[in-house]
């Protein structure tokens, strides 16, 4: 390239003003050898493939292995088929509205706003584990509740928790790992009960996860099911004190042994719906404090029997809606969207579900939206 | 009184403060949606750096306008200054385009908006899924085109720097420039 001394002599100031009269004398230096030529665009041409290298390398390009939010929710799609507007999973839900009245219990714990006295607005929605939004319903399937309570200063607490006292597996890969395990066989259409096993052997947490779950047999309905938390999370109190906890709604409606499956394809949520148009339903939110060595990094391990619980207040839910019309079927009912004064705990499982999560929202937030299996008509009959 | 040969020492700073936390954000940004892992950590970076970098390009816009730029080098043609100059909109463009978009798309989703602590934003935009996913892929492909801007920038920079031998880099340097 051609040295070019006299053109755009005058530079000027975007005000017009004439800055110089002459481009700064230019010092020609000596042309470069071809081999010294070559070197130099050689090195250009390294920095440049480097950068893009750390950059590929960041996203993942190098590694098609690794387990990544993309590869898991296709995975979820693998199993499930996809249902287009749908959760990738706890696909059949119905949504519900109330109220928390805290007791102020939860703030020597917590310095967050939803522990201290008084009311916030919830809303929330019940869910059935699985990927089918028209899946028939089954007392054996994991129940959920996703919540999301509104704080007066704007902030925001979501939790999303399921029916079983203990999660199955330790972490993502074991999760995703049993997914693979359990898919259906082409022809047996029937998950490969060696593949099963295989899992189970070399993955013992969830054996001993599997019978805890077990002994816990499930209630006839979503209204007097206790959901848990699962994974411990660090609550920070106004001194700057952490404390690791747990949660656990306790229904307030008495448990009802489930005394076997009802013909009827929606009979939880019909029941759910029939029950929460009678009265106002209420659940106590209790924390359970961990002392140390308490695992808060495992969500397949109860923590010991008699650790300090705490009610920190009443969940009322008293109107429910169908998922078409709600609100909340468009909230991503993300476990890492905490409020000052919560924190994740160390569990691996938290952050990998706060990303799975995103990207099954980001998948489904941009496809039409099917009609929900539980109707507006339905929640109204 | 002679001609400017670098840029202000107020322009220098934003131009090197800027561009460690914009590479920082590009490489957060690929990492965070490849993690499952380090997903909350990154988008708790990623977030109120965003706004940082939003708020700090608007300052380097009026600075700049206030300040009296350096002449390009002599070396220059005109069609490769209009190239330049096309690429300065771009950049600035981008750094301010590319937050708001991501504080618009987590508006339409309702998602909170947290900066630090209780600290967040109020959202920009309606409540849309939609809206949210459009936006979503938007801020994919603007970062994408950062990247690729700031490939070609980086370039041109060495080229100029290291063939042509015209000083280029020294208008921008962090240390003083003596007058070629």
């Amino acid at each position: 390239m051609a040295p070019l001394a006299n053109q755009d002599a005058k530079t000027t100031n975007r005000s017009g003003e004439v800055l110089s009269e002459t481009a700064p004398m230019e010092m020609h230096p000596a042309p470069l050898t071809a081999g010294n030529m070559f070197a130099r665009l050689a090195g250009i041409g390294v920095l440049l493939l480097g950068v893009l290298g750390v950059f590929l390398y960041l996203g993942g390009w190098f590694s098609p292995q690794k387990l990544t939010p993309a590869r898991f929710v296709d995975e979820l799609e693998r199993v499930n088929g996809i249902h287009s507007g749908f959760r990738r999973n706890h696909a059949k839900g119905v949504c519900v509205r109330g109220f928390f009245d805290s007791n102020g219990q939860g703030g020597r714990l917590s310095k967050a706003v939803v522990f201290q006295s008084g009311r916030v607005p919830v809303i929330g929605r019940f869910s059935l584990g699985g990927g089918d939004p028209r899946a028939t319903d089954e007392l054996s399937t994991v129940r959920g509740l996703g919540l999301q309570f509104s704080l007066p200063d704007g902030e925001q607490w979501r939790t999303a928790m399921i029916n079983l006292p203990v999660f199955p597996f330790k972490d993502p890969q074991a999760f995703y790992d049993n997914l693979v395990a359990s898919q259906p066989g082409p022809n047996t259409h029937q998950p490969d009960a060696a593949k099963g096993e295989a899992f189970l052997a070399i993955h013992p947490e969830t054996a001993r996860a599997l019978a805890i779950i077990k002994s816990h047999a499930p209630s006839s309905g979503f209204e007097n099911s206790a959901y848990h938390s699962l994974n411990a999370f660090r609550f920070v109190n106004a001194d700057g004190v952490s404390t690791y906890v747990r949660w656990t709604l306790a229904p307030v409606q008495p448990y009802d042994a489930a005394t076997g499956t009802s013909q009827d394809k929606n009979f939880l949520f019909d029941g759910l719906i029939v029950s929460i148009q009678q009265h106002p339903l209420q659940w106590h939110l209790v924390m359970t404090v961990a002392q140390p060595g308490d695992p808060t990094d495992n969500a397949t391990i109860q923590w010991p029997e008699g650790r300090e619980q705490v009610d920190v207040g009443t969940l009322t839910l008293d109107s429910v809606e169908s998922e078409e019309t709600s609100f909340a079927r468009d909230i991503n009912f993300d476990p890492l969207v905490l409020p000052a004064g919560m924190a994740p705990s160390n569990d691996p499982l938290l952050s990998a579900r706060s990303a799975v999560y995103s990207q099954s929202f980001t998948r489904r937030a941009g496809e039409t939206k099917g009609p929900s299996e539980i109707t507006p008509s339905e929640v109204r009959k | 009184m002679s001609a400017r040969t670098q840029f202000t020492k107020s322009m220098r700073f934003l131009h090197w403060l800027m561009a460690a936390m914009v590479l920082t954000m590009l490489g957060i940004g690929v990492a965070m949606v490849a993690s499952l892992g380090d997903y909350y950590r990154l988008v708790s970076i990623h977030r109120p750096l965003g706004i940082a970098i939003l708020i700090l390009v608007v300052i380097r816009f009026v600075n700049r306008q206030f300040s009296t730029l350096p002449p390009f080098p002599a070396t220059m043609s005109s069609q490769e200054r209009s190239v330049a100059h096309a690429s300065e909109v771009l950049l600035y463009t981008l750094l301010f385009v590319l937050p708001l978009v991501g504080w618009g798309m987590l508006s339409a989703a309702r998602y909170p908006i947290v900066l630090f602590g209780s600290l967040h934003l109020f959202p920009i935009l309606p409540h849309s899924v939609m809206l949210y996913a459009a936006l979503r892929r938007t801020h994919t492909f603007l970062a994408d085109l950062l990247f690729l801007a700031f490939v070609a920038h980086f370039g041109a920079i060495l080229f100029h720097t290291l063939i042509v031998r015209d000083g280029m880099l020294s208008r921008m340097a962090p240390w003083r420039a003596r007058a070629r």
